[in-house]
């Protein structure tokens, strides 16, 4: 059944991949299933064309930038959408911009001039190498082809990726409409890229930002909403935020635009939290004309007041890259958002009113639902005036930055690699054993929810099978029925054939039942577990830091010291300048470790607690479709009984 | 099958009862109770499956009943073959429903039918044959006599071209049009059902694979993990309770429905060969006619006697033919009726069951504290 195929995702990201990459959340807020994978997640076939330890070190490049630096975070995503984008860059360029972004790291300090230079020769080197780029970084590939400069159309047959979606896109790209590129990245780079140094590349960039941006509309058409009310307002203000748009009305309109059908989809999600009542609910997402950007509703209430406003899927990504980039380094557990599937969206853009794309639709209407939930429930992020203004604003800017490859590129690259290298040699010296066996938990429940999520896939597969093969049983009866000659019996047997139609029925939704109970919590908490190893990281980082600072406070020292033996008086000075520098900064560094440790264990244990008390209400929600299963079929075979006596 | 009437010194259908089953290496043992109808003493005796071969055949094979073509014989199951030396993927092919169940359960109630209904019927039931094997202390299956010519008949491939002969009668032509058509139907109805029932096993076993590693999460000593691994552990009996229910449930659809399909399946073409033989009567006769009519002066008196001869026999089998078919009907129906109550009766009581058990879950559950 396609559904199935589609829904059977490859599994997680390699433990390997997360190990490498400790802000994989951050860039991979358009590339979805990027971020935790360096593949897709879900649906998608395609698997990226490049291991995704390449893909990685880009991601983490970028990501380290703006993690570590403490300028200008918002100019560094500004910056890096519109290299990548405006140019069709490789990652070398976008590095380089990141680098004039200013940036206190080591690892991405380079002269202006040279990045310069070397974002130049970049942008003049053959698209060839964008392509080739693109392949790196794996699901970034889709921002790559769309980064690409319009008349790298041609590039479009090297990355076979892509379904025809894209080359759909392309295709109109060419004529030179603002056609949507990109599946899943968005606008960002239509603000950055004015900034941006190559201006040529610009207006390219900004064209394929266009087109990113309209395509993710197209898919992301999630409306969200968001409601934050006091408890006595909640009942009847959540019922009012129901948006009636009925689904059918939904697909007639969908039927009537042929030839890019959009729908326009508004997403829903309630949920009760309890200190503010936030109750948001995303609905289901509508397709607008392909040359609208699609609104997404979110309705969220703020100290009785209703929000509803509309977002895109891209902006969900945004929404976390922002939390990530400001958040994860200081060890807090981002949620990570749902996965982008580039099949799955294809789909639904083309279109197709099959039962797989439906389930895709609510499958990722769903999974958006959760994660707003899941950041709503974060004490600390629900304090972020991103988030606020995520629920509440009007119209968010699509110039916010989420390109995920915009960032890093060959930085990304090298930080990963770096990062790859010094995690090998640190041998970190754990003074909290607490750490090291909360890690190996991680770890192992790593391993055991993938098990899980297996078994439950094929719990799935086997229901849907049942439920084919009732209703071919249902179809035999009946026809039995017609040719039976006895009255009695031929009535009983279409009496039967009947029932084993409505057990059918029963079968699919509990199938159904398995799936989005059980199914996208294990792969919920797979991913989270990612985001939880990355908090780990982000302490690793920090206590590296402040280890290098140590070791350069020594060498400080010690360059006094020879100076002291040389009798330099001059350079004296200076020496005992950087060395107070140096012993500021190892005393800053030990007191961020130490804030990153007291704020990672503080996450874990609250991620703990979030775990069983979810795990406990899907199992409820399981149990009492379990339970309603049953009647029903109690019903079905009452009904029958008499039909079957009566046979005479 | 058939109705209950046994003639004095014959073993009552009702009390026949396939008690036990033993396997020694390939060969399968059955323990078979009856009592003669006349008595309430108790009759045991052992019979493998050369013996119900033998029964049949003998059934098939005797001389002295008028018509005996136009009975509808009982189908006997076909030769079980243990596990050793067949796949569970062959005997599901070669036995549909009567391989599944465990140890033989209900291919020994297939042949419990099968004697039943032969103990049951007006003409079969006074065979020596019948009785020999009830009592007999010796296996009757070792002496095999002459196997049935009948059973031949419809397997020779020549004759397949008889099936479609049209027919002289129009009562007999409409049964055999009904009976072929019916015959695929429920052949395809038992096939989908099978699945259906293989599928519910395999959702079975995928429960049992989740349910056992749901119960293997990993219990760390800190709290919050032990409260998770409680979580959990809840969660994998809920999934037993759901595995449980699966089996319970294809075994329901086993014992009666799928038993009931593979019955009907079986008799059907019991039916189809009687038919057949009387169609293959009719061509004979027809030939004799044309002989008949034919046949040279100095011959002719022959081609009369063997004419008339062939056209008493095939009076004689459809007569014995119409009254079997009117008796199928009736049976058949009655069958039907009985298996599909007992069916819904004991799903319903599944269901029930289970609601029960699940209701007691979400108790447990929601008063979990986390």
């Amino acid at each position: 059944m396609a559904a199935s195929s589609e829904r059977s995702p490859p599994p997680f990201p390699e433990s390997e991949e997360q190990e490498l990459e400790p802000d994989l959340e951050d860039e991979d807020s358009d590339e979805g299933a990027d971020i935790f994978t360096g593949g897709m997640l879900s649906d998608v076939v395609m698997d990226p064309p490049l291991p995704t330890s390449a893909s990685e070190p880009a991601k983490d490049i970028f990501s380290d930038a703006p993690a570590d630096s403490f300028n200008d975070p918002l100019n560094k995503t500004s910056a890096e959408p519109e290299k990548t984008e405006s140019t069709g860059l490789s990652k070398a360029q976008v590095v380089s911009l990141v680098d004039k972004a200013a940036d206190d790291e080591d690892l991405f300090s380079d002269p202006l001039g040279e990045s310069e230079d070397v974002s130049a020769e970049v942008h003049k080197a053959s698209q060839n190498d964008v392509v080739s780029k693109a392949d790196l970084f794996g699901d970034d590939d889709e921002e790559d082809l769309f980064k690409e400069p319009l008349g790298a159309v041609t590039k479009k047959p090297q990355v076979p990726l892509f379904t025809e979606e894209p080359n759909d896109i392309f295709t109109e790209a060419k004529a030179g409409s603002k056609a949507p590129s990109d599946l899943f990245t968005e606008e960002t780079f239509t603000a950055p890229s004015a900034a941006a140094a190559a201006k040529p590349s610009v207006n390219t960039g900004s064209k394929t930002n266009g087109l990113h941006s309209d395509e993710e509309d197209l898919f992301a058409e999630a409306t969200v909403e968001l409601s934050l009310d006091s408890p006595h307002n909640d009942k009847r203000k959540r019922e009012a935020a129901k948006p009636s748009v009925p689904a059918s009305t939904l697909s007639s309109s969908a039927s009537t635009s042929k030839p890019q059908p959009k729908t326009l989809e508004e997403l829903e999600e309630e949920e009760n939290e309890d200190k503010f009542d936030l109750n948001i609910s995303v609905t289901n997402p509508e397709k607008v004309g392909k040359f609208t950007p699609t609104p997404i509703t979110t309705l969220s209430m703020f100290r009785s007041k209703q929000f509803v406003v509309r977002r895109r899927f891209s902006d969900f990504l945004g929404l976390y890259e922002k939390l990530s980039e400001k958040h994860a380094q200081n060890g807090y557990i981002v949620p990570p958002p749902p996965e982008k599937s580039i099949l799955g969206m294809t789909k639904v853009k083309v279109g197709k009113e099959d039962p797989s794309s439906a389930e895709f639709v609510e499958r990722r209407r769903a999974a958006l639902e959760r994660y707003l939930q899941r950041v709503v429930c974060h004490p600390s992020l629900l304090q972020d005036p991103d988030v606020r203004e995520f629920l509440e604003k009007e119209e968010l800017p699509r110039a916010v930055g989420t390109q995920a490859l915009s960032g890093a590129g060959f930085l990304k690259m090298i930080n990963k690699a770096t990062d790859a290298v010094s995690k090998m040699t640190i041998k970190m010296n754990e003074s909290d054993v607490w750490f090291e066996e909360k890690l190996q938990e991680v770890e192992s429940e790593d391993q055991q929810l993938r098990k899980l999520h297996a078994m439950v896939d094929s719990l799935v597969i086997h229901r849907k099978e049942l439920s084919m093969n009732t209703a071919m049983f249902a179809k035999s009866v009946a026809m039995l029925g017609s040719s039976e000659d006895n009255t009695a019996l031929s009535r009983a047997l279409s009496q039967l054939a009947e029932v084993e139609d409505r057990i059918e029925q029963l079968h699919q939704d509990q199938a159904s039942n398995d799936f989005f109970i059980f199914a996208e919590l294990l792969a919920d908490y797979i991913r989270l577990l990612g985001a939880v190893r990355a908090c780990f990281d982000q302490r690793m980082k920090a206590w590296q830091r402040w280890q290098d600072a140590q070791n350069m406070l020594q060498k400080k020292r010690e360059t006094e010291a020879k100076l002291l033996w040389a009798n330099k008086p001059d350079k004296l000075q200076q020496a005992k300048d950087e060395i107070v520098e140096w012993e500021a900064k190892v005393s800053q560094y030990e007191r961020d470790f130490e804030r990153v440790s007291a704020t990672v264990r503080k996450e874990v244990i609250r991620y703990e607690k979030e775990k069983t008390r979810d795990f406990k209400k899907q199992i409820i929600r399981y149990l009492e479709s379990l339970l309603q299963s049953q009647q029903q079929l109690i019903k079905y075979w009452e009904a029958f009984l008499p039909e079957a006596k009566a046979i005479a | 099958k058939g109705s209950n009437e046994e003639s004095a010194p014959s073993v009552s259908a009702n009390s026949i009862k396939i008690t036990d089953i033993t396997q020694d290496g390939e060969t399968l043992t059955f323990a078979i109770t009856s009592q003669k109808s006349s008595s309430s003493a108790g009759v045991c005796v052992f019979r493998t499956y050369e013996d119900f071969d033998w029964l049949q055949q003998s059934l098939l094979s005797q001389e002295d009943v008028p018509g005996l073509l136009g009975v509808i014989f009982p189908p006997l199951p076909g030769k079980p073959l243990p596990s050793t030396s067949f796949t569970q993927a062959k005997a599901l092919k070669q036995f549909g429903f009567l391989a599944l169940g465990d140890e033989w359960k209900i291919y020994c109630k297939a042949l419990e039918l099968y004697l039943q209904q032969v103990a049951a019927h007006t003409t079969l039931s006074k065979s020596k044959a019948l009785s020999s094997f009830f009592s007999s202390t010796e296996s009757p299956g070792k002496h095999r006599g002459k196997k049935g010519i009948f059973k031949r008949l419809s397997h020779v491939m020549e004759e397949m071209r008889k099936e479609g002969h049209k027919d002289v009668d129009k009562f007999f032509q409409s049964e055999r049009d009904s009976c072929t058509h019916l015959s695929v139907l429920f052949k395809v109805s038992t096939e989908k059902f099978l699945d259906t029932v293989l599928t519910k096993q395999k959702l079975a076993v995928a429960c049992g694979h989740f349910s056992t590693s749901l119960h293997l999460v990993c219990n760390h000593d800190n709290p919050a993990a032990v409260t998770f691994s409680k979580i959990c552990l809840k969660l994998s009996d809920i999934i037993e309770a759901v595995k449980v229910n699966f089996e319970k449930v294809s075994d329901n659809d086993v014992s009666s429905m799928g038993l009931a399909l593979d019955l009907e399946s079986r008799y059907q073409e019991a039916k189809k060969e009687m038919l057949f033989r009387r169609t293959c009567k009719l061509v004979e006769l027809e030939a004799a006619n044309r002989n008949s009519e034919r046949a040279k002066p100095n011959k002719k008196a022959i081609m009369e006697g063997v004419q008339k001869a062939t056209q008493k026999e095939f009076n004689l089998i459809s007569s014995v033919a119409k009254k079997e078919i009117e008796q199928y009907h009736r049976a058949r129906v009655s069958v039907l009726r009985d298996f599909l109550v007992s069916w819904c009766e004991k799903q319903l009581s599944t269901a029930q069951e289970t609601s029960a058990l699940f209701s007691q879950h979400l108790e447990a559950c929601r008063g979990f504290v986390v």
